[in-house]
């Protein structure tokens, strides 16, 4: 009985032990978890410290983030449209979409780039590529709003694209694929024949002031018909060059995944800008006729311009010694990425497990010793050995992208082993490893890719979500992980959602982008040719009939349109609504739908003037209305348009309240 | 033969008529964005996925490394196996209705014998897939073969590969046993008979 007893105590107790060891050790995990909670939770009503830009992929857009909590701040509609605020629906709008083949509604953005001054990123702007039919778009930061784009001609794929030179003197673009330069009509199988390259360098204009038509293609650098992938400028030592991967040397025009791997090595392409620039002024360039579009808001009216260009200026390297040189590089190189110094130039070896890293200073050597291993339509290939730094063994699988630390590491983002690897450059030596989940594509660090990171978080970009979060079906968000980065060892704070595809991102301290920030436009300065900027102004103007075409000019405030009662429209009509929100205070703004238009809504910030066209198809009195939750009235915030049939003798009259006119 | 040796033979033939309903073998594959894994399962007649698909995924995976296809259809020992099982019941069967210890002992030597070929003749498929790959494959790392253990784990890439027999394996290894187990019992009172026959 005793010694049952005894068995009995002894069971308990180690029962208890065992219960203690279990809960110790989910206590030590929460413990961990709290501890990244702490790091990485933003007060109610207080900010975050930086902004974290990630590219939409295939949305087209850009998403706005805050770090280190991770919320989800805005889409900025730059290459796709976004009827969520009439972005490419309304009249103002449109031509920032426009391109030599007309309207496109869509692209695939992929790497965001701010600009920069000395190699620091400085807040004022932001680059986006588009991919699928080659443009570079600039985004304003002070506005968050898309106010720029150009075409990029002679070009297809522009991958390598929107990287910047460290004073926003260009922002480059490439072409992925290779295509007929000019575009003309070959059998696909004479790809050796018709392929060519094109290496775009985009002047930007960086003066002050408000003008929004700053870039300009300044030249094109025609080269072989490779597919150039990614692209980074020099800085410091290195400013002056722009180096672009490049794989499918083995030039393929059909099962690239197996066509375009056979070679050991393709290159990287090292361009020296600056004696391009030399090149240019000496006359070498010729001029050739394109065609382009360059799309801008004018500051003054909000309304986007579409200028057409038909020539431009191409540059071919044989005509311009020392302008461009083929560094061998493993393994159909991704990424290509310069340390702040603007000394080591790494490619991301994708199907490798060694990261190989060149060196500039060595490039320099090679080029004044001549040490080259070939050359190819006037482009000098260097020995691998004679630029090659050292190669990082075993990193991990398919490393893809670096990104850099202000302490001298560098962070490579490994596909296959689904990793972040952190290693040291200069000492060619992995230094840490975690994993992330899955399959991460890009990284960022604040101001990873400039002179002067800000070596305190790290976001990886994950293609593959699967059960990460609460399941959505077959289609899931990408998964972001944010990565302490600040100890010897990396690590994880935070997953978050993202939206579309982020490919590449960019990190900026808040503060950078905060302080030049617009709250509301001056309706005093509203230069819109169809502003109104009162209500008696509105009731004024009112209905304008030019012929089929009829102008609606009105006001939104709290809570009414001013006409809202609009009598005398007809079948057949194309209605022109151009609305201006005369309000002056921050975050009051006014949306406008019209029921039955093949359109979408516009949101109208204050003191904004925007477009909204509808043809009306049938009589009858149809309403419209503010969408956008703007004041406790906003439910009364709505009115009639009296539609009429063609040949109806109906008096056109407009009015709110007792404010009424009548046509002629 | 005494009764419990014919018993059990019968019971080992019956037994393994269950090699046609469990799997012989299985490989599974694990790495990170396969949160939910890849199995593949051996059949005496088939290779499926664990989950549906997981085939067809793995070998969309294999691709990468230029390891060929795995297609059921094109295994000839898939389309052997059934026959060799079957025959192996029948002659277990056919040796406990005879009572014959000779039958018995073939069915034991055959079954062992059998084994042994099959495990080798496994390796061979296993080494085959993992080193004669596509020289033309995109992911070519050197000196990186990547045949799976034949019992066990081993980290190929980023994929950790693990091999072990599966219920259609145990099932044919306990009928074995009995087998064994008959061939002992028998020999026990076999003993007595030669004894008996070789006095008379």
């Amino acid at each position: 009985m005793k010694g049952g007893r005894v068995k009995r105590a002894a069971l308990a107790l180690m029962a208890l032990a065992g219960l203690g060891m279990v809960f110790s050790q989910t206590k030590h995990m929460s413990k961990e978890w709290e501890e990244a909670a702490k790091r990485v939770y933003v007060p109610s009503g207080q900010h975050d410290e930086f902004y974290v830009f990630f590219s939409g992929g295939f949305n087209g857009q850009v998403g706005v983030h805050g770090v280190p909590s991770g919320r989800n701040l805005r889409t900025i509609p730059v290459f796709s449209v976004n009827p969520e605020n009439g972005y490419g629906y309304s009249e103002e709008t449109k031509g920032l979409l426009m391109t030599s083949h007309g309207f496109l509604p869509w692209d695939d953005s992929h790497h965001p780039e701010l600009s920069q001054t000395n190699g620091v990123p400085d807040g004022r702007w932001l680059f986006i590529n588009a991919n699928n039919t080659p443009r570079v778009a600039r985004i304003d930061l002070s506005e968050f709003k898309t106010v720029e784009i150009i075409e990029i001609p002679n070009s297809a794929g522009n991958h390598p694209s929107s990287f910047i030179t460290q004073n926003t003197e260009y922002v480059v673009a490439g072409t992925r694929f290779s295509v007929p330069v000019p575009q003309k009509d070959y059998p696909i199988a004479e790809y050796k024949k018709w392929a060519k390259g094109t290496i775009t360098f985009v002047k930007v204009d960086n003066s002050e002031g408000e003008k929004n038509n700053r870039m300009d293609i300044a030249f094109q650098l025609l080269v072989p018909g490779y597919d150039y992938d990614l692209a980074h400028c020099g800085k410091g030592k290195s400013h002056g060059w722009c180096f672009f991967t490049s794989y499918n040397t083995e030039q393929a025009h059909t099962l690239l995944e197996i066509n375009a791997s056979k070679k050991d090595k393709d290159f990287i392409l090292a361009v020296n800008w600056k004696r391009a620039e030399q090149c240019l002024s000496e006359g070498k360039g010729k001029k050739v006729k394109t065609l382009y579009y360059h799309n801008y808001v004018d500051p003054a009216t909000g309304i986007a311009k579409s200028e057409k260009r038909t020539s431009v200026t191409v540059l071919l390297p044989k005509d311009c010694p020392g302008v461009a040189y083929y560094l061998p590089t493993p393994k159909s190189p991704h990424g290509v990425d310069v340390s702040p110094d603007g000394e080591y130039i790494i490619g991301g070896g994708k199907l490798s497990v060694n990261q190989p890293i060149h060196s500039f200073t060595k490039m320099q050597e090679a080029i004044k010793n001549k040490q080259f291993a070939g050359e190819v339509e006037g482009i000098p290939i260097l020995k691998y050995e004679a630029v090659n730094h050292c190669e990082v063994k075993n990193i991990c699988l398919g490393p893809l992208h670096t990104e850099f630390d202000d302490k001298g590491n560098a962070y490579v983002s490994c596909f296959i082993s689904s990793e972040v690897v952190k290693y040291s450059p200069k000492e060619c030596k992995v230094l840490d490893r975690i994993p992330v989940y899955y399959s991460i594509g890009h990284l960022v660090i604040p101001g990873g890719d400039s002179a002067k990171p800000w070596g305190k978080y790290l976001i990886a970009m994950n293609k593959i979500t699967k059960d990460r979060y609460l399941p959505t079906g077959p289609e899931l968000p990408h998964a972001a992980q944010l990565i302490d980065i600040t100890g010897k060892k990396m690590k994880m704070l935070l997953d978050f959602p993202t939206h579309g595809e982020p490919h590449y991102a960019q990190m900026i301290p808040a503060d950078l982008v905060k302080k030049h920030q617009k709250k509301i436009y001056e309706l005093a300065k509203n230069k819109h040719p169809h502003a109104v900027k009162s209500e008696d102004e509105a009731i004024q103007k009112g209905v304008v009939r030019k012929g089929n075409e009829v102008h609606i000019y009105m006001t939104a405030i709290r809570s009414h349109f001013t006409p809202d009662n609009i009598e005398g429209i007809k079948v057949g009509d194309t209605v022109y609504f151009h609305v201006t929100n005369i309000e002056q205070d921050w975050d009051i703004p006014h949306g406008f739908s019209m029921f039955g238009a093949q359109n979408a809504n516009i949101l109208i910030m204050p003191g904004e003037t925007l477009t909204l066209k509808w043809k009306p198809e049938k009589p009858g009195v149809y309403p419209f209305y503010c969408t956008d939750f703007c004041s406790a009235l906003h439910q009364e915030m709505q009115g009639y348009i009296r539609v009429s049939p063609k040949d109806a003798n109906v008096k056109t009259c407009w009015w709110t309240g007792d404010k009424k006119k009548c046509a002629g | 033969m005494n009764a419990i040796s014919r018993g059990l033979l019968a019971l080992a033939a019956l037994l393994l008529l269950g090699v046609f309903f469990k799997p012989l073998w299985k490989i599974t594959l694990e790495a990170p964005q396969y949160p939910e894994g890849l199995g593949m399962l051996i059949w005496v007649n088939d290779i499926t996925g664990e989950n549906p698909h997981d085939l067809y995924n793995i070998n969309l995976l294999n691709h990468y490394i230029g390891m060929k296809y795995i297609e059921p259809e094109k295994i000839p020992e898939l389309k052997v196996m059934p026959f060799v099982f079957g025959f192996f019941v029948l002659l277990g069967l056919a040796g406990a209705a005879t009572g014959s210890r000779k039958l018995l002992l073939l069915w034991v030597g055959l079954f062992v014998v059998f084994g042994i070929l099959g495990l080798l003749d496994f390796y061979r498929w296993e080494y085959d897939y993992g080193h004669n790959l596509d020289p033309n494959a995109p992911l070519k790392i050197p000196g990186l073969a990547y045949q799976p253990p034949l019992i066990g784990c081993k980290t190929l890439l980023n994929m950790k590969a693990c091999s072990f027999p599966a219920e259609g394996t145990y099932i044919a290894l306990a009928s074995l046993i009995l087998g064994l187990a008959a061939l002992m019992l028998s020999s026990l009172g076999g003993h007595k008979t030669e004894f008996t026959e070789a006095k008379t």
